[in-house]
């Protein structure tokens, strides 16, 4: 059962993040539009390209799993220009041809681009079509000039193109349609003009074409079958060896093929490992004359020495990571390894043809919180010595980007933060009495230091670098930037948790990486194994202790992506980022609820249900059960299944009875139920208030001069469906067969209080609640604009309330208690307007007391802010 | 007599003839949005536009009634259960389901009969009552095949039904046959302390409303609509009469004082006039005595 929770927003900009903070930064008029800080990330890499020109600055070109192609300085880890491709646009594959464009394919290998290397901008675009759906190669001939032409060859969609990198018009093209081919790989053999295609047809034929790369020509086809079977890659050895494994995954087969001659030579993989432990895996790579397997966390490097003849390299259970090969001088080629020990790593960069004449060795020191080395991807340079020298781009686990030379790391990006799965805000420490400005000025020296430079800056003598110097040294002291509360509260901590599982905490004053935690590296890699971060909370916020007492939070993650995987709960200290404790649930995680009390150490309550919908209360002291025993019959949570179509409301009903005794753990019951007719609606978008949000005053005074009293109710939901055909992309139905339908449902009792039906309208829908407003945007076909309308909700049992007279004498229902299971007097007010703009987030400003004017802020696909007054 | 029954056929009729034409509205605006399509994005005319979601149909009190449309009578069971006891069948509901003319079907005169509660069920309420518990009912979420894909359920704290007898309130959500949701509960409050309070007679008194959906209102599509909605807008809308005190309080108190000043001056005067006439009479005031040269100046 696939439940939803609150919509997260996978927020790109570290930007965004001020939409989801609470309370919100307020600005003076003054402000509008300045930027605090704004920071860029792109995303874990996925590929790599170096471009060396001489002429050129050294860049490399990266492409990454949040879509982005990004050309980053290779000094200094600027991005030199970034594109967000859409998230649909998945790429498979970037190369540079003919030294100035980059060459990417995505979208399923169907829309092929080229981007000019020094700026970014677009240079043409070809759209690729095949007969059916493959796997997506890509291929840059660079030897093979066709009047300084490169061909660039992409195998697509069972079809094979040979695209002209200057124009991105098809060349040639050829179908492999008609067999029921598996195309692993496209080989261009070094030096020739021809191209070889390697699939498996029927999962245990082995199929080989050779093509003319100039004119798309088959020229030779050659097939073998083998009984066995076939089982993921083949990895390329030589130009004529292959290697593959069989479908049982034991037997290693070497495919070799001379003049027309297919010809497999079987090697069990326990005759080389000793005993075999499992299934083997090939590590793709491209390093001539030697590949890798993984036999559990075993790593076995072998070479092939001709006709099928196996040697083993190395054995190694370290973690370890290769890189594709990079051709150094003629027919030489070389690679990098790196290899985890302890607290350091070892890159080693050895020659294909030599193993054990390492041309580089060195050690470096790794921070622990980054992980293991997911990826290497090596490039050299001269020496100024003019010897080759060697450096390498890691992508390590927690998604960071480094770049490493001479034993050293020149720089890293932390492009875990362009996937962002959560947020939750801190409070700063308090300032404490005794910490005086000597204290926070390192010596004397500094301090001279700095006031001679502010004394150059005064009088005008300073060089470009000593101001830099004087800024950066403000920037520091700024009141912005420190490390403690501030009066209005304004400075707080961004506690971040991304895709990757690691927990950072930023500074709102500058954006600074205050601490940063894996999540992984908590846990024993047995315990755990696929550990997914889920959600934040705030689960300590100490008022009474704010002295001597750090806040923490509450990480909720699984182990492993299925739904009813067990879930684990990591308790981090706010201020150091240790973790204070950890939990390993026996029970999955399908919800949390945090409740609306503490206990006596300020630990907030909360509630974790379960996919079989089973309440567990945290934290488990005895303490905590009475206080939840106290509330026990006015305990109520929904739950959206958007896949199903139906919104549940749940109430608890005793003490779970399981054979294990444990008293907190609670069975629920299932209060009520709203099922939208499948055929004609879909959840798309639900939205609830903030938990902590507060209501300064219940009137409104309306427009003529009435009052209105606002119906606040902290149990509403709204909901947006829309015709399941209407789902899709805007544009791709009529306005006669789409709607949309905005609900407000109170989910205590599931009663649907408002209602309304938007002809000809469709998503997305993005929406935001807040007192007894809620705001929504989505498309309206009919106007081919976006429109946003607003609904308000008014309290129709108080409208009597307004003389004054009730009030001085008490007559008033005003402080009698709201119960969800009166009958609600409600009306609604709604309003539609055109927006401009599509957006990608939207949320409202909330400030301590609520009193100061709600303010919408609204993220728009230009990543720019509008700020509204409501 | 005759003419009476006349008259009363003719007015049949004519209602006859007019809620046809009621009915016919919310066509005219399919009309409409036909027209709207066709300036917008040239498309073909599709014979059914809309299927199945349509005219906001509310209680089914009003007759409505169409020779195009074909009427036919279905039932619907409620089921009820008792804290967690399993559901059993406690009353039903009959609707007829109108099928429209351009295939949308709708449910109108929706009734709902009841079942008494047996002893047992009694006793079952009771302890509800006591344990301050939850009574469920539940409806099956597609009138035509039930259950359809799920049931609908509600439920309420049994101790907010009971008043004089047990007053239920049903609001039944329908999206063409298929029932979205039911709010169910007392008809009027249940304020949170909830005391326990017995039922006077074991009866149900149910009122049952059907809803659909609201359309929204449709905003101007074309600059010239929006233009034009500006400009009446724009027409500086007067604000609220104020009343005519509100408005001229500040002339209308000096000229109010202005006018008692005037009064008792003219109070006084045949006062004076006596006074002078009879001196000996009266006991002239000191105030009359002083101001006696004043109006003797005015009268001047």
């Amino acid at each position: 059962m696939a439940i939803a929770m609150a919509i997260r927003s996978f927020l790109f900009l570290l930007l965004l993040f001020f939409s989801s903070l609470n309370p919100i930064l307020s600005l003076y008029e003054d402000q509008v539009g300045l930027m605090d800080w704004h920071q860029q990330f792109i995303g874990k890499v996925k590929q790599a390209v170096f471009h060396t020109q001489k002429t050129g600055r050294k860049r490399v070109v990266v492409s990454t799993e949040e879509n982005v192609i990004a050309s980053l300085d290779l000094r200094h880890g600027e991005i030199f220009w970034r594109h967000v491709l859409a998230t649909n646009d998945v790429i498979d594959g970037i190369d540079i041809a003919i030294g100035k464009y980059v060459i990417t394919l995505s979208s399923g290998g169907s829309i092929l681009r080229a981007w000019n290397l020094p700026d970014g901008q677009m240079v043409w675009e070809s759209s690729l079509q095949g007969p059916k759906h493959s796997k997506s190669l890509l291929l840059v001939l660079t030897n093979l000039k066709v009047d300084k032409d490169n061909v660039v060859i992409v195998f697509t969609n069972g079809r094979l193109h040979a695209v002209s990198s200057i124009d991105g018009e098809v060349l040639w093209k050829k179908d492999f349609e008609a067999e029921s081919l598996d195309v692993q790989q496209v080989i261009q053999p070094p030096g020739s003009d021809l191209v070889y295609v390697v699939g498996f047809a029927a999962s245990s034929q082995f199929e080989m074409y050779q093509i003319n790369a100039r004119n798309g020509e088959l020229l030779k086809h050659e097939s073998a079958a083998f009984s066995g079977g076939f089982l993921g890659e083949v990895s390329l050895v030589s130009s004529e060896t292959l290697v593959a494994l069989d479908s049982t995954g034991s037997i290693l087969l070497t495919i070799s093929s001379h003049n027309g001659k297919i010809s497999f030579q079987q090697t069990p993989i326990s005759n080389l490992v000793g005993d075999s432990l499992g299934p083997a895996v090939i590590t793709p790579s491209s390093v001539t004359g030697i590949f890798s397997l993984k036999v559990n966390a075993i790593t076995i490097f072998i070479r092939v020495i001709g006709e099928g003849k196996l040697e083993v390299l190395e054995k190694t259970n370290l973690k370890t990571a290769v890189s594709d090969a990079l051709s150094i001088s003629e027919g030489k080629q070389a690679f990098a390894l790196i290899q985890h020990a302890g607290s350091e790593i070892h890159l080693t960069v050895k020659p294909a043809d030599d193993w054990d004449g390492n041309l580089l060795k060195e050690s470096i020191k790794m921070d622990r919180q980054r992980g293991l080395v997911h990826k290497v991807f090596i490039n050299n340079y001269i020496r100024t010595d003019r010897s080759y020298g060697f450096r390498v781009l890691i992508v390590m686990e927690d998604h960071s980007l480094l770049l490493l030379q001479q034993g050293e790391i020149v720089w890293s990006r932390e492009d875990g933060l362009a996937s962002i799965i959560d947020v939750t805000t801190s409070e700063l420490p308090v300032e404490k009495d005794g910490v005086s400005v000597a204290k926070v000025e390192h010596n004397l020296f500094e301090w001279l230091k700095g006031h001679m430079l502010k004394l150059k800056g005064t009088l005008m003598l300073a060089s470009p670098e000593d101001m830099a110097a004087i800024q950066s040294m403000r920037l520091k002291s700024s009141e912005k930037s420190k490390m403690t509360r501030d009066h209005n509260g304004f400075r707080k901590l961004l506690i971040v948790l991304t895709r990757a599982g690691k927990l950072f905490a930023l500074h709102t004053g500058d954006g600074r990486i205050v601490w940063s935690h894996l999540l992984q590296s908590l846990h024993k890699p047995q315990a755990c194994q696929h550990l997914i971060g889920l959600n934040l909370y705030q689960w300590q916020v100490p008022h009474h202790h704010a002295m001597d007492e750090n806040p923490s939070v509450l990480v909720v993650g699984r182990c492993g992506p299925s739904l009813d995987a067990p879930g684990v709960l990591s308790f981090v200290d706010t201020y150091t980022g240790k973790e204070l404790s950890s939990l390993s649930l026996a029970h999955s995680v399908a919800q949390v609820i945090p409740l609306p009390y503490t206990d006596s150490t300020e630990q907030r309550l909360h509630l974790l249900i379960d996919a079989d919908q089973h309440a567990h209360l945290y934290p488990k002291t005895p303490e905590a059960i009475g206080i939840f025993q106290r509330e026990f019959s006015n305990i109520y949570w929904y739950s959206v299944e958007d896949d199903n179509g139906i919104i549940k409301g749940y109430a608890l009903k005793s003490k779970c009875t399981s054979e294990v005794a444990d008293e907190f753990c609670f069975d629920s019951r299932e209060l009520w139920s709203v099922v939208f007719p499948s055929e004609s609606e879909k959840i798309i978008a639900t939205v609830t208030r903030k938990l902590n949000e507060v209501v300064h005053t219940q009137a409104k005074v309306i427009a003529d001069q009435d009052v209105m009293y606002k119906y606040l109710s902290r149990n509403l939901l709204f909901v947006a469906t829309a015709a399941p055909k209407a789902s899709g992309e805007i544009g791709s139905v009529t306005p006669e067969e789409s709607w949309l339908v905005a609900y407000l449902i109170d989910t205590v009792t599931g009663r649907i209080l408002h209602r309304v039906t938007h002809h000809g309208s469709q998503g997305p829908v993005h929406a935001v609640f807040s007192e007894n407003w809620v705001v929504y945007h989505y498309f309206n076909l009919r106007a081919h604009r976006y429109e946003m309308s607003v609904i308000e909700i008014y309290d129709q049992s108080r409208a009597d309330d307004k003389d004054v007279w009730k009030l001085v004498l008490g007559k008033h229902n005003l402080t009698s208690p709201i119960s969800s299971y009166s009958r609600p007097e409600v009306i609604t007010k709604s309003q539609s307007y055109f927006f401009t703009h599509s957006l990608k987030s939207i949320a409202v400003t909330s400030t301590a007391k609520g009193i100061t004017s709600k303010q919408l802020l609204i993220g728009t696909i230009g990543a720019c802010f509008t700020g509204f007054g409501t | 007599m005759k003419t009476t029954e006349v008259i009363v056929a003719f007015i049949l009729t004519l209602s006859l003839l007019s809620f046809p034409s009621l009915g016919f509205q919310s066509d005219e605006l399919l009309v409409d949005d036909e027209e709207f399509g066709l300036e917008g994005a040239p498309q073909p005319r599709s014979p059914e536009p809309i299927p199945s979601r349509s005219q906001p149909v509310t209680t089914p009190t009003r007759k409505r009634h169409s020779d195009l449309d074909s009427d036919s009578k279905i039932q619907f069971s409620l089921d009820h259960a008792f804290g967690d006891s399993d559901f059993t069948p406690a009353g039903t509901f009959s609707a007829r389901l109108k099928t429209w003319s351009h295939g949308g079907q709708t449910l109108t005169k929706l009734r709902f009969s009841r079942n008494s509660f047996t002893d047992e069920e009694k006793e079952k309420f009771k302890n509800l009552l006591e344990s301050d518990d939850f009574y469920r009912i539940r409806l099956p979420s597609n009138v035509l095949s039930p259950p359809g894909r799920d049931f609908i359920i509600s439920s309420v704290k049994a101790r907010c039904l009971p008043r004089e007898g047990l007053d239920e309130h049903f609001v039944i959500h329908m999206e063409g046959i298929n029932v979205l949701a039911v709010n169910y509960g007392s008809p009027g409050s249940c304020p949170y302390p909830r005391n326990l309070k017995l039922p006077a007679k074991w009866s149900f008194n149910s009122h049952t409303v059907l809803k659909n959906s609201e359309q929204a209102p449709r905003a101007p599509v074309f600059t010239e609509e929006i233009l034009g909605g500006e400009n009446g807008e724009g027409e500086v809308v007067p604000p609220p009469e104020r009343s005519f005190w509100a408005k001229y309080w500040m002339y209308l108190i000096p000229l109010g004082l202005i006018v008692m000043n005037a009064i008792t001056q003219a109070m006084n005067l045949p006062e004076e006039q006596a006074a002078g006439q009879v001196p000996a009479q009266g006991q002239p005031s000191g105030g009359a005595v002083q101001r006696g040269p004043s109006s003797a100046v005015r009268r001047r």
